[in-house]
């Protein structure tokens, strides 16, 4: 029962943080510049312009008054319209979510088990070669910006050996095979990228799990070592995993901004990083909400497993 | 000591030697030249105090070195397989199914994801002895030999749902499940509160002599160990001092350390010192009270939502002390802390000298902050890491009295003195001194203030037994030379009773009687303060016996 | 009886020196050099074209050859290395300051000031990192000074976590409890019994945000919403040259690599140095 009501109230927060997240996107985005229509305009724009654009955005009214409005707009998948260009922002997602969701799936789908494995291989053994050498080539991983591996890595097979397209502009019409040779270079950067973050912190939720007590029990009952790792320890680690897969997608978000510029790849991250260049706001606001709306959920979902995996809540004394 | 003897042992350790290995493969000896024998159906105990090497003995008995140490030479034979020369594989197939082991905290030795069930049966189903619903209902009977309650569905819950006494007994169900030729009980009482300790003590002993298995209990306490085991190894530093019949041991103890140990152990009521002045109510030093706390109710959480005091009364008086006695729950530490000033009272008051204190240390003045003094459990958390100690004690000196810096250097080495240091320590980090020291170091920085009062948390409770009652032999000593006043926090009866002017018995949140040392061991007792006192294992091998048919 | 004094903690750093520490701190010791004086190692001014050829390959006037517009590289470098440098040190100092104060603070009130500050870290923590920075940046534009609070900002909740981790473990232990039962303030607590305790493990932290601080600034720069013209820094440097991987030169790679051998050193130092201390950074890191 108590574990139904924490779920519960687990959801509500989520919800509340998500609200939360709007409202700081809106004042971040709105309130902070001062005068919107001046950034728009420029410095030679004119008093009866200025006040064209402000009555056009509804500029004039209260804040809250906007807020709940954009929100509503939001909500009722009325995204509003590009500053810049005019173009309805919804039509202007539509591709690039896909795009945005198959580069990170595809990362996820690859980086995630890559990880959980190198992870356990090297908390299995603390201090053993195997583990020296991920722990080596993982923290130099994490000491790389994501551009000098790209980088590399185009120059290597896509300048050099010619076998890999080195940008990846897929648009729609393109076959399955073409799609996936865009794919490599992108996918491979992002999996280093992410990969030695997720490494590093599972072997230590791993490590903290089989130095307990318990553990040296389950040894000395005679437990043989596979046992002694998925029924014994696996369950204990399960919620701090999750944690870890849940903190990563910090990693692979500024990845995948980064990946899309360089690749000319057309997804959520490059629209984003355009639109704050060119400082249009609606659009900055919308893809915004949908990059913290996904991970405020992913960490809503770690967090629930942690409940779920967690026998005291689910059976309390 | 029984070669001639025709039984074949049932387990033999033959010069073992067991050494930490340091990053460049040196090695430092922790154990060294360990031989006995265990004959069917007998108890051998391994006894001796903290870094004795007992818990690395009987872990080398299953084949097991913990990470950084290695088994260097000898063997340990069940029957005619030497367990040391295993594979791996082998080694795992022989623990749990005939090499049993119980380990000191259930609590933390339990998984916490799995069944009690699960875990109880896991050796006997993996081994291929039973199948899951034999195991279970083994299990169930074990339980039930145990006396643990609701033995049908108990090993249907998870661990943080059963008490710690239960969970201490569901380990040794766990360790019977295959029915060993060797159980090894690791310090399996010394987590649990005294009470509880006999109850598990009796159902362990119970086990033992129904079942007829060997067994190696490894204590530090010889009075308890005296109650189960038939022989004993006693080991100082790694090495056995002494190693025969328990009632050998007991009553014609040959080694000084054995000697020192029986000397050092629990002293019961009727085993006082005569010499010492029993104060009576009359007594004029017991007239007027120089620390009162009147009908003090207290507790944590947002406006002391959980209480842990209720109503408590008692009162210290001037180069007298007063025990408080109790159990975990019981609320004596929060005693402690309240007359401190470090938690706030809900209702009632605490008076020094007359004078009112405020609750919260923030409002006493500095005068009042000096008369009380506060020396902790834990010697080694409670001396910041990074201080030398001459700056450990040096602050208070310099925070309390006006006095400047040159003569601190010589009032810390008059503190070092008092409590029986070399003044050489003074520039040494509390890491550089051991448990003892740390614990002296502790109580002279509370008698750097030159308190009226000090109060003593378990200070004697995480030391061994020969320091601990050096401990308390300095503390009677200091209150004699400086007339302090002390209260006494104890979880041990046999050490309040030693210390104790007056004494108060309390459980959960009151005191349940409360008088003069005489009044509360006299009988009649209070009920509990009964159930306290007979929790005190005796230096006799009947004590446990005898108190099961009373 | 080991012994635990700064003295020995100093031994035990250098009889832990292997050749890679050593070699890290070489390195590092070169670029804090090479960077205080830039002006007077740089063969040539930052801004000055010596050529008209773009990509040209290294010879003796120009050590690594020219950028795009035929301005020296190697200069370009040091100087580069300047702006990303100095920018990540105040951003770490800005957000280690605050976090540790406040993150202190927390551990030491408890109650209602640490559920307010850690709560309002949360909410910040819900948000991806680059998110902030793009919305910052979306609304104020790009200036150095919106970069460093921008980031200084983010950074410095991991900070308080941290800090506030640390200072939880502490604060419970008795030798905190026997100084506030003596009376102290609060102020004397943390500075004289709690910050000497935690000096290890925030040293470490300090490298990681610092590392953190590098490769941020460089991706914003690289996605150009960092350091704006006329100022440049290495990731500023690495976009403007990126065109030179058609070209088969090897221009882009070079501040790419300068920033990857300042961060891979302190990284690896703080490995050395958490691994000869003992310390531990609290986990979730």
């Amino acid at each position: 029962m108590t574990l139904f009501v924490l779920i519960i109230q687990r959801l509500l927060l989520g919800i509340a943080i998500l609200f939360l997240v709007s409202v700081l996107i809106f004042v971040g985005t709105e309130i902070l510049p001062g005068d919107v229509a001046q950034a728009i305009l420029g410095q030679g724009a004119t008093p009866e312009l200025l006040e064209n654009v402000r009555i056009r955005l509804g500029l004039n009214e209260s804040a809250p008054t906007r807020y709940f409005r954009w929100l509503r707009n939001l909500l009722t998948g009325d995204l509003g319209a590009s500053m810049v260009s005019g173009a309805d922002i919804g039509q202007l997602l539509g591709e690039r979510v896909w795009n945005t969701l198959l580069l990170a799936g595809v990362t996820a789908l690859i980086s995630v088990p890559l990880a959980l494995m190198l992870g356990l291989l090297s908390a299995i053994k603390p201090n053993s070669l195997t583990d020296r050498v991920i722990s080596v080539v993982s923290l130099s991983l994490i000491s790389l910006p994501d551009f000098l591996i790209a980088i590399v890595l185009v120059m290597i097979f896509a300048v050099k050996l010619g076998w890999l397209p080195a940008i990846a502009n897929i648009r729609p019409g393109l076959d399955f095979f073409t799609v996936a040779r865009m794919m490599v270079l992108p996918v491979t950067v992002l999996v280093f990228t992410v990969l030695a973050h997720m490494v590093r912190m599972t072997r230590t939720a791993v490590i903290n799990v089989l130095s307990s007590p318990a553990t040296e029990m389950a040894i000395l009952k005679g437990v043989p070592r596979w046992r002694l790792l998925l029924v014994h320890a696996l369950p204990n680690a399960l919620a701090p995993i999750a944690n870890v897969v849940a903190l990563n997608l910090a990693f692979l978000i500024s990845g995948i901004v980064v990946v899309e510029t360089l690749f000319n790849f057309s997804g959520l991250g490059r629209l984003m990083v355009e639109s704050v260049t060119t400082r249009d706001i609606p659009v900055v606001q919308v893809c915004a909400m949908i990059f913290c709306a996904v991970y405020v959920l992913l960490n809503l979902l770690a967090d629930i497993i942690a409940i779920v995996s967690n026998p005291r809540l689910r059976y309390p004394k | 000591m029984n070669e001639q003897n025709q039984i074949t042992p049932v387990f033999e350790v033959n010069g073992l030697c067991v050494s930490a290995q340091s990053r460049k493969r040196h090695l430092t000896p922790i154990v060294s030249d360990i031989n006995f024998s265990i004959e069917p159906g007998k108890v051998t105990a391994l006894i001796g105090e903290s870094g004795s090497g007992k818990t690395t003995i009987a872990l080398a008995c299953l084949g097991f070195a913990r990470a950084g140490c290695i088994v260097n030479a000898g063997s340990a034979k069940l029957g005619d397989v030497d367990v040391l020369k295993l594979s791996n594989h082998q080694r795992r197939s022989i623990r749990g199914k005939d090499i049993a082991y119980i380990a000191q905290s259930a609590a933390a030795a339990f998984n916490s994801s799995l069944t009690i069930n699960r875990q109880v049966t896991e050796t006997a189903v993996i081994n291929g002895i039973m199948s899951q619903t034999q195991a279970t209902d083994k299990a169930i009977s074990l339980y039930r030999e145990l006396d643990l309650p609701e033995p049908e569905t108990i090993g249907q819950r998870y661990p943080h749902q059963v008490s710690g006494g239960q969970l201490q007994r569901l380990m040794a169900a766990m360790a019977m499940i295959c029915d060993p030729q060797l159980l090894i009980l690791d310090e399996p009482t010394t987590a649990l509160d005294v009470t509880t300790q006999i109850e598990v003590l009796r159902s362990f002993k119970k086990l033992i002599r129904n079942k007829k298995t060997s067994a190696i209990y490894v204590s530090h306490d010889l009075a308890v160990v005296a109650q189960i085991a038939d022989e004993v190894l006693v080991l100082k530093e790694g090495r056995v001092v002494e190693y025969g019949p328990i009632t050998q041991i007991i009553d014609h103890p040959k080694h000084e350390y054995t000697i020192e140990l029986i000397n050092a152990a629990h002293v019961m009521p009727e085993q006082l010192p005569s010499a010492r002045t029993p104060p009576t109510r009359s007594d004029d030093s017991m007239s007027l009270p120089l620390l009162s706390v009147n009908t003090v109710t207290a507790g944590y959480g947002n406006s002391h939502q959980y209480l842990a005091l209720h109503d408590v009364n008692l009162e210290a008086f001037k180069s007298r002390t007063i025990g408080v006695i109790g159990e975990s729950g019981s609320g004596k530490t929060t005693l402690g802390r309240v007359i401190s000033g470090l938690m706030n009272i809900k209702s009632g008051s605490v008076a020094l000298d007359g004078q009112p204190l405020n609750d919260n240390i923030n409002r006493r003045d500095r005068e009042q902050l000096r008369s009380i003094q506060f020396a902790f459990q834990m010697a080694d958390v409670a001396l910041n890491p990074r201080h030398r100690i001459d700056k450990i004690l040096g602050r208070p000196l310099a925070f309390y009295f006006d006095i400047p810096q040159e003569s601190i250097k010589d009032r810390v080495a008059k503190l070092l003195e008092l409590v029986e240091l070399p003044v050489e320590y003074a520039r040494r980090f509390p890491r550089e001194l051991s448990g003892g020291e740390k614990q002296r170091v502790n109580l002279a920085r509370a008698l750097a203030a030159e308190p009226k009062l000090i109060i003593c948390d378990e200070i004697t409770s995480a030391l061994d037994t020969v320091v601990a009652k050096s401990i308390l032999t300095l503390l009677s000593d200091l209150q004699s030379r400086t007339g302090v006043s002390y209260v006494f926090i104890s979880h041990d009866i046999s050490i309040i009773v030693k210390m104790a002017d007056t004494i108060a018995v309390m459980r959960e949140g009151r005191v349940v009687e409360y008088g003069t040392l005489e009044e509360v061991i006299t009988p009649p007792h209070h009920p509990y303060t009964q159930q306290l006192l007979n929790s005190v294992p005796v230096m006799r091998t009947d004590w446990l016996d005898n108190l099961a048919t009373t | 009886m080991n012994t635990d004094g700064p003295s020995s903690v100093i031994k035990k750093l250098v009889s832990d020196l292997t050749l890679t520490p050593v070699i890290c701190l070489l390195v590092l010791a070169v670029v804090v050099i090479v960077v205080l004086f830039a002006p007077l190692i740089a063969p040539h001014p930052e801004a000055a074209i010596l050529t008209d050829e773009s990509f040209s390959l290294p010879d003796n006037v120009m050590l690594l050859g020219s950028d795009f517009l035929g301005r020296d590289m190697l200069s370009r470098l040091i100087f580069g290395a300047r702006v990303t440098l100095s920018v990540a040190l105040t951003i770490s100092v800005i957000a280690f300051v605050l976090g540790c104060a406040l993150g202190f603070f927390a551990a030491v009130k408890r109650g209602w000031v640490d559920s307010i500050l850690s709560r309002s870290v949360d909410a910040l923590i819900s948000f991806p990192a680059i998110m902030v920075a793009l919305i910052v940046i979306s609304a104020l534009g790009s200036s150095i000074t919106v970069l460093i609070v921008t980031i200084a900002l983010i950074d410095s909740t991991r900070v308080f976590r941290v800090a506030r981790a640390l200072g939880m473990d502490i604060v419970v232990q008795d030798y905190i409890e026997a100084a506030r039962v003596r009376g102290e303030k609060m102020g004397w607590i943390i500075w004289h019994e709690m910050l000497p305790n935690a000096l290890a493990p925030l040293a470490a932290e300090f490298g990681i945000r610092f590392t953190y601080a590098i490769l941020f600034i460089s991706a914003l720069s690289f996605l150009g919403l960092g350091v704006q013209a006329p100022h440049a820094d290495l990731g500023v440097m690495v976009k403007e040259n990126m065109q030179g991987l058609l070209y088969e030169t090897y221009t882009p790679l070079y501040p790419a690599l300068c920033i990857a051998i300042v961060t891979l050193s302190v990284n690896l130092l703080v490995d050395w140095f958490l691994k000869a201390t003992d310390a531990a950074l609290p986990d979730e890191l």
